[in-house]
Formats: C-alpha cells, structure tokens, sequence
C-alpha cells in the first residue's frame, strides 16, 4: 500500500547533505526523532543550568540577611531561573515529546514539514544561547519573567532588551513548531486514526498547538512595544507620556495564563498514556479526557486577569474573572477523576513512570486547590506577590509538569534508546524528589501566608521565616541530588549494551509501540492501518467469551523488521538551510543591540536560508 | 508538497483532503490576526491619549493616503489575475501579474515611506507622543508585511522563469496569494481604524 512520495526532478546548484550519521548529520538532520532528541538534550542541559540557578536562590534565602548574592544578582537570578524553566526547558521538553512521538502514535513517517521542524529546533537553541549571553554582555534580565513596566523599560542595564529579543526569537520557534504539529495531526493521521481514536497526548499535543498559534502573537506584539520602548524611546508604557503600564500585564497574561496550560498539557497527555498502560485498562472516560483538554484551551483565554486581582480592575472585572478561574478548575477535576477512574479497580503496575504519573497527578492536586484559592478575590488580595503563589505554580508546574515529564522519559526511554533505565535507581530518584520537592514548596505555603514578599533577596530575623527557609533550601539540594540520581541512571543505562529483550516492555497499546526500538528512520515500513483506540493493545489482546483477555498469537501483530524493505521508501533529505535560516534570527537581534549593519547582514543571511530552502526540493535524488 | 500518507480502502478518512501547505498558511494567518490584533488594540486603546502634539488631525493627508490605498487593493486584483493565468497554464501572463502585483505593492510601501518622511517633517517622530507611537509601529508592521510579500513575489517570478517551480505553478501563486490578500485586507482595518474614524483633538 504505502510507498514513496512522488519525486520530483532532482535540481540542484548548492550540494546537498546526505548524511543520516556522524556528527556533522546532527546539524542537517530533518528527521523528526533526532530533532526531538536534540529538543531533548538541550531542554535537560537548561534545565539543570535552571536547577542551578534555583539552588543560588535557595543558598541566598537559608539564612536571614545573607550576603551570598547582593539584590542585583538574586533580580537576575530569579529572573532567569524563570525564564529558563518556562522557556527554555518545560516547552521544548514538551517540543521533544511532541516531536517523537506524534508522528510515530499517528501512523506517519515525519511531521507534515520537516525542514521547518529542524528550523524551530535551531531558532529554539539559537534564542535561548542568545538570552544566556546577555550574563557575558552587560547582565540578565533582571526584571522578573513577567517583565513588568515601568521597572522593565527604565532599567539602566541591557537586560530586559535582551530578554525582549531572546523571547520574541523563542516565540518565533514555538510558532513555526505549533504549525508545524497542528497541520501534522490534522493532516498526516495513518488511514482509520480518526480523530477520536488518537492517543490523549496528541489530542493534547494538538490543544498545545492551537494555544501556541494564538498565544505567542500577543506576547511578540507586548515584546515588540516593550523592545521599542528601551531601545528607540517610544511611549507604549510610559505613563509620563500618557501609556498605560497596564496595558503590559493584559498583552502578558493574555499569553503568559493560556501559557501555563502549555506547559501543563503535555504533562496531562503523558500521565493519560502512563495511566492506562500501568493499570492495564483503557483509560475512563476518554472523550471527558479529550473534552476537557479542548475546554480549558478555550477557558484559558479568558481568566488572565486573576493575575491582576490586586491592581485595583474594579469589582465587576475582578468577579468577572473570579467566576472564570473558578470555571476552568471544572475540567481540570475532570481529568483528575478520570485518571482516578482508570486506576481504580485496575490491575496496577508501580513502575517508575507510573509512580511519576501518579506522584503528578496528586502534587498538581494540591497545587490546583491553592490555585482555587486565588480564584476568591478577597483571599487573593492577601496571597498577590507573596510566597504563597510560588508554592502554588510549583506545586502544578514542577509538581505537576515535571514529575510528568520525567514520567514520559522512563516510559519512552527504551523506545528511544532500546535501554531500559535501571528501575531501581528510579525509583530511588522518585521519592528523593517527591520529599523535597514537598519540602521546597510546601513550607512556601506557611511562608506566603506569614507575609513573606516574593523577589526579595533577604528577609530579617525577626520576622521568624527563618525555619521554614532553611527547610525549602534543604528540600532544594534533595531535588538536586534526585536530578543527579537521574543522570547517574541514564548514563549507566547508556553504557550498557542496546537491545531489550522485549521490545514492548511495558505492554502498551499506542502505535509506536508497533515498531523495533528504536524506530527505524521510515517509522513504519508499511503505514498502519487503525481500527479503534488502543490499537496495539487490540492488536495483542481479544476477549474470550467469559471476557477474559487473551492473547492474539503472534504473527498477527509483528513488528515491522528493523532493516530491509524499507530502502524503497523515498525519506526528505537532510538540509543546511533550515540551520542558515536560524542562524540569521540572533544576528539580526544583535543588531538591534549594537549595529545596524548586523541588522542588514542577519536578514540577508535568514533570506538567503529561506530562498535555498525555497528552491531546494524536499527530496533530493 | 510530499505526502506520504497512504490510502487504504475501506477505512475512516483521517486528512482534511486539502495540500499541508495551505493549512499551515491559513493557520499562520490565523496566529497573524492576533498580532495585528494585538497591534490595532494598542492602537485604539491610546486614542486621543497623547498628551503632545501634532496630532491625526494636524497631519494626515486622507486624499493621499487613500490613493495609495487604492493602489495596494488593486494589488489583490492583480494577484487574483495572475492565478488565474496559472491555472491556465499561461506561466508567462502568470509571471507578469506577479510582477505588476509587486510593483503595485512596491508604489504602496513606496507611499509609505514619503508619508512617514512628511510626517516626520511635520514634527511627528517615533518618540513625540504616543500617536507617533503607536501609529509608526502599526502601520510599519504592516509596511514590513507588504515588503515581504514583495519579496515572495518577486521570487516566484524569478523561480517561474528559471523552472524551478513544481509542475503545479498556481499551488505556490495561490499560496502566496493567500497572504497577500491578508495583508491587504489588514490594510482596510488600519486605514479605517487610524485615518478614517474622526479623532478630536484632546481639549486643552
């Protein structure tokens, strides 16, 4: 059935690489597994550099009235830390995810572009080493993630440029990428994948992608005027001009509320998939799952202002939003209860990635019932800007996120690398991190709520936080050492030999599961042909009469063979030009900072990168 | 465009029908409407804001600014044409739509930047008041818009004339028409939004 893509005649005046291996294969690679694994690499590498910097903030904050850090670094510290996390490792390690494993649960070969895939992933990196080389040219951003003016546009240092190029540039990439998954999944699904019979998390991977197509543009618009504003002296949020400051925080949380839901939806999808997989039943109520995830897409957009409870909206903004926030807490129970309801009665496995999945679903728990909280406006009012609110976005986003991420690399890790990490050693890493992540964050609660300022470098002793800071930075160093258990396992993991000696090690039932580990560079020899949801499951497993499960003999469901046939299979050729393209984004951003002939030679050069693209065919002979 | 999908008999479809391409150009139009909206929001939240002069009133040329217009919605006729020649397979009446679409999108941003110089004579820079602003950095946006669209076009002139075009020439025309006709249809909201709706001078 399935072969090749036409092909058309082989044109070409620039040599093309062809390479699928040696190192230099890295830099041209369009197919969708490397990118995602490049994703992968470089999402971890900032998310310790992240780490790192949370331990400076803990170190800073063990002790009242500490010297380690002075006001200027801890601003950047924090600030970054922020930055990093968000943007620099939950959303691409999400990307990673999405990258591998879509077209691999969608029955497809590649992304619907994947030229334009390997030019996210090098805008991705390009901007985020753009951002961290603002410590080396004159200081990072220091004025928060949420970047809020007039602070942000009067600061003397050249950090919040820096951080409105690094993002705008970011953005970029998270757009490209967005179209890029969307179009995949709407367009590329192997024949009977309808919709409704797609995996969760490429239902969620699709809500992501909308809300990044709609999202980013609001925030480039706030980065573009704020840019203005430091660098060529415009007004937007100069109020000695007329501008509103406030007109800031609707652009940013317009995008930056829709963003929280980027980066808890991948996690969500991961622990759908982990679930069901480790409880041995489908996962109850699927379509609740999947309407849920579509609804708080929608809802997402219209709950910013609970972010701005305390600028004084008025009551009838300030009900308004307290109605929605309270609303979009609807589906998110939903899906908790469903994840309940698959592991209830089920025959449970307490593998690493499930008790990742589980220990998410029950820490996002705790932090979605703080997040209720901020929903009443009168409670807000004493929570706004105190450490209260730190615990609750790290009780969903790192306890939430994180724990569900690490859950998708245990459960996809021998997928990937035909390695299966050392059980043990995660399970040890898993409790290491579950205390102290809960003796980080949850002190922040007693902290918050005992009139603890957020950003703030030092506190005094005699306002008695001093315990419950020591604690925090205790639980910190435990993340620390769990993160270095992690890399300890996965480098032990990778010296050992490849091969599994089960190629389905956890009796899953998406499609990707249908191939050799790792997947060959076609995917699937022979397109999938999809009959209902679970469909690997259903390929393995019938009911006898009694409704017992048996097992399908094999032969009926073999893998597709590792090598072979697939040499027919006509694959897009590796490019330089999606990496030229990228490269021009940064300069041009330079530019901006120092030299109009930067400008002029980075637009030249992202030019020249889309016109060789443009003229270079998908396929070459 | 290379798809690979399969199709078997009896089974569900699981693809729109339509060419990948022109989904991501319609969901790329669909991110670049929030940009503009973002950009036209900031734009009418700080009307009669400024607290300087000169302000609309004192400068816009509206007979000026209409002409020029005129002349980038002409564009999208000329854009229609030269798809339709494609689909004829006329590739030369093609190419030369393409060019006057250029040319007429090149008299437009042309406009622009006599406009922006003669305003900026008139007093009214970047950094005046927030008119200046905000009106700058809209409508240059949007000035950056058209001149890539320029530049898209006239590589698919160049493209078509070298044979470097797939066999289907009116996909990628069609493609790049589509953003053209956008860009267009953005400029109907900004010149109704920022020249046309009267905006009195702040008392005093």
């Amino acid at each position: 059935m399935a072969t090749a893509a036409s092909v058309p005649a082989p044109r070409g005046i620039i040599r093309r690489p062809t390479a699928t291996t040696g190192w230099l294969s890295w830099f041209t690679t369009i197919d969708h597994k490397k990118i995602g694994l490049l994703y992968g690499f470089s999402a971890f590498a900032l998310f310790i550099i992240g780490g790192l910097e949370a331990l400076l903030i803990r170190a800073q904050l063990a002790k009242p009235d500490n010297t380690l850090l002075n006001a200027d670094q801890y601003n950047q510290i924090f600030t970054m830390h922020g930055l990093t996390m968000i943007f620099l490792f939950v959303m691409p390690m999400s990307a990673a995810f999405f990258n591998y494993m879509i077209p691999l649960m969608i029955g497809a070969r590649d992304v619907a572009f994947p030229r334009l895939n390997a030019f996210s992933y090098w805008v991705f990196l390009l901007g985020g080493l753009f951002l961290y080389s603002s410590w080396f040219l004159g200081g990072a951003p220091n004025g928060g993630w949420f970047g809020y003016p007039p602070n942000s546009t009067t600061d003397p240092t050249i950090g919040m440029t820096f951080y409105a190029l690094g993002l705008i540039i970011t953005g970029l990439a998270s757009s490209a990428g967005a179209i890029n998954l969307a179009v995949t999944v709407v367009n590329m699904r192997a024949p009977g994948m309808t919709l409704f019979r797609m995996p969760v998390f490429v239902w969620m991977g699709l809500v992501v992608q909308f809300l990044l197509v709609f999202a980013l543009p609001i925030i480039t618009v706030a980065l573009f005027e704020m840019l203005f504003d430091r660098r060529w002296g415009t007004h937007f949020f100069d109020p000695t001009a007329g501008g509103r400051p406030l007109l800031w925080q609707n652009l940013f949380w317009l995008f930056a509320h829709p963003e929280v839901y980027i980066l808890i939806l991948p996690a969500f999808g991961i622990i759908s998939e982990i679930l069901p997989v480790f409880s041995r039943k489908p996962l109850f109520g699927y379509q609740f799952v999947v309407f849920s995830g579509i609804a708080i897409g929608f809802i997402g957009f219209g709950v910013w202002a609970h972010h701005m409870f305390a600028v004084g909206l008025g009551p009838v903004a300030n009900t308004a939003f307290g109605i929605t926030t309270a609303i979009i807490a609807v589906p998110t129970g939903i899906k908790i209860f469903n994840w309940m309801g698959t592991m209830y009665g089920g025959d449970i496995h307490f593998d690493t990635p499930m008790l990742m999945a589980v220990g998410a679903v029950a820490m996002f728990v705790i932090g979605g019932l703080s997040g209720v909280t901020h929903a009443v406006v009168p409670s807000d009012y004493q929570q706004t800007d105190t450490y209260y609110v730190v615990a609750h976005f790290h009780y969903v986003l790192f306890g939430g996120a994180v724990f569900g991420l690490f859950g998708g690399v245990f459960y996809w890790w021998p997928k990937i690398f035909a390695r299966q990490l050392d059980e043990r050693w995660g399970k040890v890493q898993f409790w290491i991190m579950l205390i102290g992540f809960n003796l980080t964050f949850g002190p922040m609660h007693i902290l918050g709520l005992g009139g603890m300022i957020r950003r703030e470098y030092t506190y005094p002793a005699s306002l008695g936080l001093t315990f419950w800071n020591q604690v925090s930075t205790v639980g910190a160093y435990l993340i620390a050492l769990s993160t270095l258990v992690f890399v300890v396992n996965a480098v032990k993991t990778q010296r050992t030999a490849k091969g599994l000696a089960n190629e389905d090690p956890w009796d899953a039932r998406t499609l990707e599961w249908t191939t050799s580990c790792p997947p060959p560079v076609y995917n699937f020899e022979e397109i999938p042909v999809v009959h209902s949801i679970d469909e690997f499951w259903h390929r393995k497993y019938a009911e006898d009469k009694e409704g017992r499960l048996i097992r399908v003999p094999a032969g009926a469901s073999d893998h597709a063979a590792a090598d072979g046939h697939g040499g027919a299979i006509h694959l897009p050729t590796p490019s330089f030009w999606p990496l030229i393209a990228a490269v021009g984004l940064p300069t041009i951003a330079y530019g901006v900072l120092y030299s109009w002939w930067l400008v002029g030679a980075g637009a030249l050069v992202t030019v020249i990168g889309f016109m060789g693209w443009a003229m270079e065919p998908p396929v070459a002979e | 465009m290379a798809d690979t999908t399969a199709h078997a008999a009896p089974v569900e479809h699981t693809s729109t029908g339509l060419p990948s391409t022109k989904l991501a150009m319609w969901l790329f139009l669909a991110s670049e409407c929030l940009l503009f909206g973002a950009l036209i929001t900031t734009y009418v939240l700080y009307r009669g804001a400024s607290t300087t002069g000169p302000y609309p009133s004192e400068i816009f040329d509206i007979r000026y600014t209409s002409v020029s217009s005129f002349v980038l919605l002409a564009s999208s006729l000329t854009m229609v044409l030269s798809l339709t020649a494609a689909e004829k397979r006329d590739f030369a009446r093609m190419r030369l739509w393409l060019v006057a679409t250029a040319l007429l999108g090149m008299t437009f941003v042309g406009g622009q930047v006599y406009e922006f110089t003669s305003f900026y004579h008139e007093g009214l820079s970047l950094t005046t008041n927030l008119f200046g602003t905000t009106f700058y950095v809209l409508t240059g946006f949007h000035g950056v818009h058209v001149t890539v669209g320029i530049l898209m076009l006239l590589s698919l002139v160049g493209m078509s004339w070298a044979g470097r075009l797939p066999d289907d020439q009116a996909f990628p025309v069609e493609m790049v028409g589509l953003y053209w006709h956008f860009v267009d249809i953005v400029w109907i909201v900004i010149f109704t939004v920022v020249y046309l709706i009267p905006q009195a001078k702040p008392a005093g």
